[in-house]
């Protein structure tokens, strides 16, 4: 099926002039918010419910679901939030999106805040993305421009300011609270929800925080319609009443030991398998696959047997993984360490714990240090048990820390030492010592 | 005397009207300070915050949280790379890259070369591993990348 899919994120990619707005408009853009201010703000938000549009940050959360927690008979601002704060390893997709095409981004940033009544909308930004930067700053200067930002847009009565807000390399800006509180201009300590933030987010006032991918698909929505976004990916599934469904369009994300590694659009829940190896030319060098991560880093491992799982919302989470995540595939090869790979995603998340729960604080640097010593070559079983202590001690769902970094940080070490702890028993118990690589150690 | 020059002073009034929390300007500000002056000193800390009706240790808070700021003692260098070791890119030979680098120009991570040229810095994901191995040089991704590439901008080849 997905070798005739035609994608609508990623159509204009690599199209001269792709960025400006001239080249939007010719190729139809901006009928969405056409669409849109021809409708009354409830019923968007109503439209969006039933398309069932999940969140493409990470969580997953039905979009329209979330706009309608915004409390009624609201007075004074309303803020959205755009997180572009993209910085699970893997993950590559909004920068590509920015970068190539931002006018379709930014039309679904007017067309949530038209629904959501927002005044404000804060476009927060890595602080690496210089290029989707300047791209973005354009973009809106044009939008300006022409009546499609500020006053009265398109006659439609509405008024909407967005502004470009840079980040400073930090992980957890892009959990939503974090998010908020470095926009306010302090450290991204993640905030204890509830109050969630659409009733108190930014500034104290009601937010709406969304992902730049979903803003994308709400513009294709509004475009395309409910039934057109109905007709890709897996329909919900109908013995459960709590599945939501995986419908519409995802860009996947392929890195790590294939040939092609690439950002693919396709229908959601795509194999693993067909991805590698009809989309990223295989893996490299005719080698196999030992692991991937099915969605960044945070989501954990699905093993060599686990290939044919399909990445729609519930298929990571059915071979033992977090979940689906941002839907970056990162490819392991066969002569690969996973002493080593699990190294460096603990390293990641010592690195980036934002330090104020005890549990994540501690168990981030401790997994890091033990499996620094394993890979020293001075490991014992007793370092896997504690790893495996660990990684049960700390996150949201066992409910000891603030926001879910430490769920991601906890998953990969539960999913490594349960699928490949032969290879980490075999490790320690040779007394084999990795090439030091100390310098990447550092820091 | 100030230590902020008034072309900065300028663009915090235009910057001002898009918050509604004048503490909001934080990271905006020392972003232009420290790209017109490489760190942010203290007596700019000092300066910003008179300006944002906050005390000092506020900024100091904020900008020690991110690690992305120097002050005066540790200025940047004209250039700052950013070597990324993340997962795609340690899988595709980033930490070898690292390590070259730093031999080659006998630097360690966060050293400046002496001629002033380059700071070096390692980075967790760029956001570019369909790249990997890559970098990060000031605020543009370059991917793909290779020791000698590093090597040309720390001699100002570039
Ligand atoms: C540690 C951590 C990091 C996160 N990083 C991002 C990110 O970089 N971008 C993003 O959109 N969501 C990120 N999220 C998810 C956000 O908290 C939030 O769910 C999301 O932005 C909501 O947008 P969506 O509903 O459109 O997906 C992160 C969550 C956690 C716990
Ligand atoms: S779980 Fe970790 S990253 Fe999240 S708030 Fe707690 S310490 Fe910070
Ligand atoms: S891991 Fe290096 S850019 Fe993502």
């Amino acid at each position: 099926m997905s070798e005739s899919y035609q994608p609508v994120l990623l159509r204009r990619v690599g199209r001269p002039d792709s960025t400006s707005l001239k080249s939007y408009l010719a190729d139809g853009g901006y009928v969405g918010l056409r669409n849109a201010i021809a409708k009354k703000p409830e019923e968007i938000v109503q439209l969006m419910i039933e398309s069932a549009l999940r969140g493409r940050g990470g969580a997953g959360f039905l979009a329209g679901m979330k706009w309608s927690f915004l409390p009624k008979n609201n007075t004074g601002p309303i803020y959205l939030c755009v997180n572009g704060d993209e910085s699970e390893p893997g993950t590559f997709n909004n920068r590509v999106l920015i970068e190539e095409d931002p006018h379709q981004i930014l039309e679904g940033i007017v067309i949530t805040s038209y629904a959501t009544k927002a005044t404000t909308a804060y476009f927060y930004l890595r602080y690496e993305y210089g290029r989707c930067y300047r791209t973005l700053e354009k973009a809106i200067q044009e939008m300006y421009a022409n009546n499609l930002l500020g006053k009265n847009i398109l006659g439609s009565g509405y008024a909407l300011d967005i502004y470009l807000h840079r980040g400073a390399g930090a992980y957890i800006c892009g959990e939503e609270t974090g998010l908020i509180e470095s926009l306010e201009g302090k450290r991204a300590w993640p905030r204890i929800k509830p109050p969630f933030p659409a009733v108190e987010g930014a500034f104290r006032r009601p937010t709406v925080v969304n992902n730049v991918e979903t803003m994308a698909c709400v513009t294709h929505i509004m475009d395309k319609g409910i039934a057109w976004f109905k007709s890709i990916g897996i329909p919900r599934d109908p013995n459960n009443p709590r599945d939501a469904g995986s419908y519409g369009p995802k860009l996947y994300c392929i890195s790590g030991h294939v040939n092609k590694p690439g950002l693919v659009e396709l229908p959601l829940g795509v194999t693993a398998r067909e991805l590698i190896d009809k989309h990223a030319g295989g893996v490299w060098k005719g080698r196999a696959a030992k692991a991937i991560v099915p969605g960044g880093i945070s989501m954990g491992f699905l093993s060599a047997s686990e290939l044919d799982t399909p990445l729609d919302f519930n298929g990571p989470g059915r071979a033992g993984c977090l979940g689906l995540g941002t839907a970056a595939v990162i490819v392991i090869d066969d002569a690969t360490s996973m002493i080593d790979v699990l190294y460096n995603t603990c390293r990641f998340f010592a690195h980036e714990s934002c330090g104020q729960c005890t549990p994540c604080r501690e168990g981030t640097a401790w997994s890091s240090k033990i499996l620094q010593r394993i890979r020293q070559g001075h490991g014992t079983m007793d370092d896997l048990t504690t790893l495996e202590d660990i990684s049960k001690s700390m996150g949201t769902i066992p409910g000891t820390t603030i926001c879910g970094l430490a769920d991601g940080a906890a998953w990969p070490i539960k999913n490594a030492l349960k699928k490949f702890r032969p290879e980490f028993e075999e490790y320690i118990n040779s007394g084999q010592k990795s090439e030091s690589r100390e310098l990447a150690i550092a820091h | 005397m100030s230590v902020l020059p008034d072309s900065i002073k300028h663009q915090v009034s235009e910057l001002a009207k898009r918050y509604p929390h004048k503490q909001a300007l934080t990271l905006p500000i020392c972003h232009l300070v420290q790209q017109e002056s490489r760190c942010v000193s203290r007596a700019a800390m000092v300066e910003i915050a008179e300006m944002l009706d906050l005390a000092p240790s506020q900024i100091h808070d904020t900008l020690s949280f991110y690690g992305f700021f120097r002050d005066e003692d540790r200025p940047l260098g004209r250039k700052r790379v950013w070597i990324c070791r993340s997962l795609p890119c340690m899988l595709r030979g980033s930490e070898e890259l690292l390590t070259e680098v730093c031999q080659r120009l006998h630097l360690s991570p966060g050293d400046t070369t002496d001629n002033g040229e380059m700071t070096l810095e390692v980075a967790e994901c760029l956001g570019a591993c369909e790249g990997a191995p890559c970098m990060l040089v000031d605020d543009e991704l370059l991917l793909n990348v290779d020791a000698d590439q590093i090597v040309q901008l720390a001699e100002g080849n570039s």
